[in-house]
This record gives C-alpha cells, sequence and structure tokens, in this order.
C-alpha cells in the first residue's frame, strides 16, 4: 500500500510536467492550429534557465518559477511575431517544420554555451527530505510538485471556463473560421496565446529542474511522450490534455516501477489502444479540422 | 423541362435600397468553378430566398458573401460599401451575421455563451437579451445548457439569435428548414418574419420551397452556379409546381 502511494505520487508529479505542457501545446493548437514542435525544447529552456539562473545571477528555485515562465512568454511572443504569424495562412505543416527548426536551432545554442552534460540542481531548501503523510514518508519535493501542477492547471481551467478570454479560447480551438465569420477578434489572443503556451511549458521545466538530469536535450524525449499525451487525451481537447498528461505520468510511474524496461514503451501501448478504441482520443469530439 | 431565362426585371413595388449588392460573383475550388458571374441584391428589409438543387452553389454564395470562401472573383457590397477584400470577421462587424448549414453551436459553450460570444456590433439594432428571450423562450429555459445538449430546433433558434444580439442588418441563413419537424419550420418562419418586421435582411438558402415561398418576397433560382431566374413571390407561388420539378423534387 505504501509503495502504492509512493508510485501514484511520483506519477502524478511528473504526470503534472506533462499536464502543464501538454496544456500550453493544447492552446497553441486550438486556437493557432499550429502542433508547436518546440514546445519539448521549452520545458528544456524552462529547467535550463532555472539552473543558469541559479549559477549566472544566483536567483533562488522561487524566483525562477515566476521570472522563467515569464522569459519564456516574452520570447514565445517574439517567436509569434517574428516567425510563426508569418506562415499562419499557410498549411499548417509549415509551422511544424518550422518550430521543428527551431529547436534544432534552440537545443544546439544551449549544447554550445552549456555543454551536453547534466546540470545539477538541488532541490531547493524547504522542500528537501520526506513529509509525513498520513502515516507515510513521501518526498516533500514531489508532493510540492504535484500540487502545484494540479493548482496551475485548475487556475488556468478556471480562466477558461469563466472569463471572457477563455470563452474565445474554448470557441476559437473548436472551430476558428466560424469565431471569424461571428466577428470574434481571435486574432488578438493569437500572440498572447502563443506566449502563455510557452510559458506553461517553460514552468513544466522549472518544476522538473530538481528531479530529472537538466541537459539540452532533455526535449527530445518530452516532446514524443508529449505527443503521445495529446494524441490519448484527443487532439484539440484542452480537458483531454491535462487528464492525460497526469495518466501518463501515473502509467510511466507504475512502468517504471514493476517493469522498468517496458515503461515508455507502455505509453505508447496505452496511446496504441485507445487510437483502436477511440480514434479521436479519450476527450476528442474529431470536431477540429 | 422547360426552358428557364435569366430574368432582371425585378417585381413591382421593391424599390428600396439594397443593403446586399454581389455582382458578378465567381467561384472556385481549385480549378473547379462552382459559380459564375451571379449577381443579386438584397434591400432593406427583405426576405430573398436562394433556392437550387444540391450543389448548386447556394452555400458557395452564402460563404462568398461572409468571406470565408476567398477564391472568388466579382464585387460584394454592403450599404454601397465595397466589402470585397475584408475579412469574414470586419464583414461580420459590418453587420453580416452568418447562420451556417450545421448551425454553427460551440459545443463547449453553453447557450448563453453561445449568445455573448459574438460582439455586438450596432447597439441600436441589437436585439436585448429580454427581447431574444421573449421570442425564443426555449433558449432562456436552456440557457445554462451546453450547445451540444440541445434539440435541431433549439440550436437552429440559437443559431439565428446570436447574429440577431450582435445587431447584424444582413442575415445569411443556410438551410434553417432542412431536417426539422414541421411545427418546428412553423416557428422558424414566424421567426424570419419578425426579424423582417424589426427591418433586418435575409438572404435565406432553401430546398424547401413550400416554406420558402410562404417567408420569401423575392426569390433568385440557382443552376449550376448561375442565377437562371429571379422571381417574385407571386410568381414563384404559381409555379410552384414547375419549380418542384426543376429542382428534382
Ligand atoms: N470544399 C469544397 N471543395 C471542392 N468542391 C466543393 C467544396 N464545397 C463545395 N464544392 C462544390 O461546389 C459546388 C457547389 O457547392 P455548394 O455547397 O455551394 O452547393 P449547395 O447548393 O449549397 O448544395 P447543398 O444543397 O448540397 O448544400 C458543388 O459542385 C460542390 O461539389
Ligand atoms: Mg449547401
Amino acid at each position: 500500500m505504501g509503495s502504492f502511494i509512493q508510485y501514484t505520487l511520483q506519477g502524478l508529479a511528473s504526470g503534472g510536467f506533462y499536464a502543464l505542457a501538454a496544456l500550453g501545446l493544447a492552446v497553441i493548437f486550438g486556437v493557432l492550429g499550429v502542433v508547436n514542435f518546440s514546445h519539448g525544447s521549452m520545458y528544456m529552456l524552462g529547467a535550463v534557465g532555472t539552473v543558469v539562473a541559479l549559477d549566472e545571477f544566483g536567483l533562488s528555485f522561487w524566483a525562477s518559477l515566476i521570472v522563467v515562465p515569464l522569459v519564456l512568454f516574452v520570447f514565445g511572443v517574439l517567436l509569434e511575431r517574428g516567425l510563426v504569424r508569418w506562415l499562419l495562412k499557410l498549411d499548417p505543416l509549415y509551422n511544424f517544420l518550422l518550430t521543428f527548426g527551431v529547436t534544432l536551432v534552440i537545443v544546439d545554442l544551449v549544447k554550445r554555451r552549456y555543454g551536453s552534460s547534466g546540470m545539477p540542481y538541488d532541490t531547493p531548501a524547504g522542500l528537501r527530505g520526506q513529509i509525513a503523510l498520513g502515516g507515510l514518508e513521501l518526498p516533500t519535493y514531489q508532493v510540492f510538485a504535484a500540487l502545484l501542477s494540479v493548482l496551475v492547471c485548475v487556475a488556468v481551467w478556471v480562466i477558461l471556463v469563466k472569463t471572457r478570454v477563455g470563452m474565445i479560447v474554448r470557441a476559437a480551438t473548436e472551430e476558428p473560421d466560424r469565431s471569424r465569420a461571428l466577428g470574434v477578434n481571435v486574432a488578438m489572443w493569437v500572440t498572447p496565446v502563443f506566449g502563455f503556451g510557452i510559458a506553461l511549458a517553460g514552468l513544466a521545466g522549472v518544476l522538473a529542474a530538481p528531479t530529472r538530469s537538466v541537459t539540452a536535450d532533455m526535449g527530445t524525449n518530452f516532446i514524443i511522450i508529449l505527443f503521445a499525451v495529446v494524441v490519448i487525451g484527443g487532439l484539440g481537447s484542452i480537458f483531454g490534455a491535462v487528464a492525460a498528461g497526469f495518466i501518463v505520468g501515473l502509467v510511466e510511474a507504475f512502468g517504471q516501477a514493476y517493469a522498468p524496461a517496458y515503461a515508455q514503451v507502455l505509453i505508447f501501448v496505452l496511446m496504441a489502444g485507445v487510437l483502436l478504441v477511440k480514434p479521436t482520443g479519450l476527450f476528442g469530439s474529431g470536431e477540429h479540422s | 423541362m422547360p426552358e428557364t431565362t435569366l430574368s432582371e426585371q425585378l417585381p413591382a413595388g421593391q424599390t428600396g435600397t439594397p443593403v446586399l449588392e454581389v455582382s458578378d460573383l465567381s467561384a472556385w475550388y481549385g480549378e473547379a468553378q462552382a459559380l459564375r458571374n451571379v449577381s443579386l441584391e438584397v434591400r432593406v428589409g427583405e426576405v430573398v430566398t436562394l433556392v437550387g438543387r444540391n450543389g448548386a452553389g447556394k452555400s458557395t454564395t452564402l460563404r462568398s458573401v461572409m468571406g470565408l470562401h476567398r477564391h472568388i472573383s466579382g464585387n460584394i457590397r454592403l450599404d454601397g460599401q465595397d466589402i470585397t477584400s475584408r475579412t469574414a470577421e470586419r464583414r461580420a462587424r459590418a453587420g453580416i451575421g452568418w447562420v451556417p448549414d450545421d448551425r454553427g453551436i460551440y459545443a463547449s459553450l453553453t447557450v448563453m455563451e453561445n449568445l455573448t460570444l459574438p460582439p455586438v456590433v450596432d447597439r441600436d439594432a441589437a436585439w436585448s437579451l429580454e427581447r431574444i428571450f421573449e421570442h425564443f423562450p426555449v433558449l432562456h429555459t436552456r440557457r445554462n445548457f451546453p450547445g451540444t445538449k440541445l434539440s435541431g430546433g433549439e440550436q437552429q433558434m440559437l443559431a439565428m439569435a446570436r447574429p440577431l444580439r450582435m445587431g447584424a442588418k444582413m442575415l445569411l441563413v443556410d438551410e434553417a428548414s432542412e431536417g426539422l419537424a414541421p411545427v418546428i419550420v412553423t416557428q422558424i418562419g414566424d421567426i424570419i418574419r419578425e426579424i423582417k418586421k424589426s427591418g433586418v435582411s435575409v438572404l435565406l438558402v432553401e430546398q424547401n420551397v413550400n416554406f420558402a415561398s410562404t417567408v420569401a418576397d423575392r426569390h433568385y433560382l440557382l443552376a449550376e452556379g448561375e442565377v437562371v431566374e429571379s422571381l417574385g413571390n407571386d410568381e414563384f407561388q404559381s409555379r410552384l409546381e414547375e419549380l418542384l420539378h426543376h429542382l428534382g423534387m
């Protein structure tokens, strides 16, 4: 029972990284129709940025939690304004390729500057060690990471459901053309939504920094799993992305515990299974074309 | 089948100012031409239908007027202003209301959100929510339901209410009566007459010519992407049999 809870927690913690990043990917896809391949590198930049912020600017983890996503938001805005925007009218494949190219450039630049070996990052003081919860000793940082991810996802959910911006994002996600024909100014939200999506990937990176080996390549594997997450949740379903993020985290954690060699394979078996039973994903309606 | 001729004459008594003027509109899907020099106009407070067989180009005409289909040539004017190069969003803001054939209800938005998502583009013309709910009581009952939970008829009501709440002056309605029970079609007819009374113009795509003859002032007959006849409602009604035959019904 104790180990079951431990694995669950571990799954929710790493699932939180997937959920946050997938949420960003989903809102970007929803509003822009762009599958952002560079999302993995933004996650990596979040983690590397956290390490660099401490090493070079003495910024604490807590400060990084705010500053790094903000910097990535600005980076996302520039990327959208400078590059992505110009290809929006073309086949979505062009932006997929563009963001793939951006990924290669970013990863190489990071390698040039910081090398390819792991950059160590200590668990922040106050979140080290174990915490006693209901008679169990659980890693404090995992509890923190899982809770914060859930909290941010819920907060974003509230924004989506309760605010006018959220309503526009939901509407545009369903059918951008129709929204325009109803006079909804979708264009106004394109840049901030892109920046916001990137910031979410960055936040996932910050949270991951103390738990993973921080390298220039850490986004490569991440983006592949992230695509599986989005497919499982249903492309175009914002809720599905979040739910699938946590599900995949759990599958991975239990896989690593009981069949470490197959942990990753399991995720793709799950993806294949979902596709066989429901090709539009667990929460997808298949309406977005 | 009797030979149809392009008649440019308009029925007597229709001399109002045009709201929508479409001239020489041609449209393509890739290489295939879907519309050939379609010209039509809708005047203030008029209800005009566009009838024609499946694939005649009715939806393409509406989508081109809305700005959703861009591969076109020709000219589209709203209130005398050339809007041909404007985006769909700007056309909507200029007062063109879109009621698509799939009704276009957002599944992830509630009825209330579906109504309030589009901006109010003309404060004076816009129907208040009270007025909307007075004419569409069912929308009030279901205001907190998600869009998907509505019946076809309710979705159609919502789709028509939405541009009214924006204050649109020119409604483009694609197959309002399609797939609906006769009672609901009657209600839709009442609403169209109500819309007309408030001075809003309607361009209505219809396959149901009987229904069309109960709500419209004039009709354009579209065949293979061309306007082949323009008829007043009296003539339309007297030639209903022939038209049904033409439409293959
Ligand atoms: N997306 C598309 N791609 C290619 N051809 C199309 C497309 N949409 C319509 N067409 C073609 O253009 C022509 C006109 O189609 P349109 O949908 O305007 O007809 P319609 O009169 O609305 O028919 P219906 O009564 O079936 O709705 C048809 O020949 C149709 O096959
Ligand atoms: Mg049609």
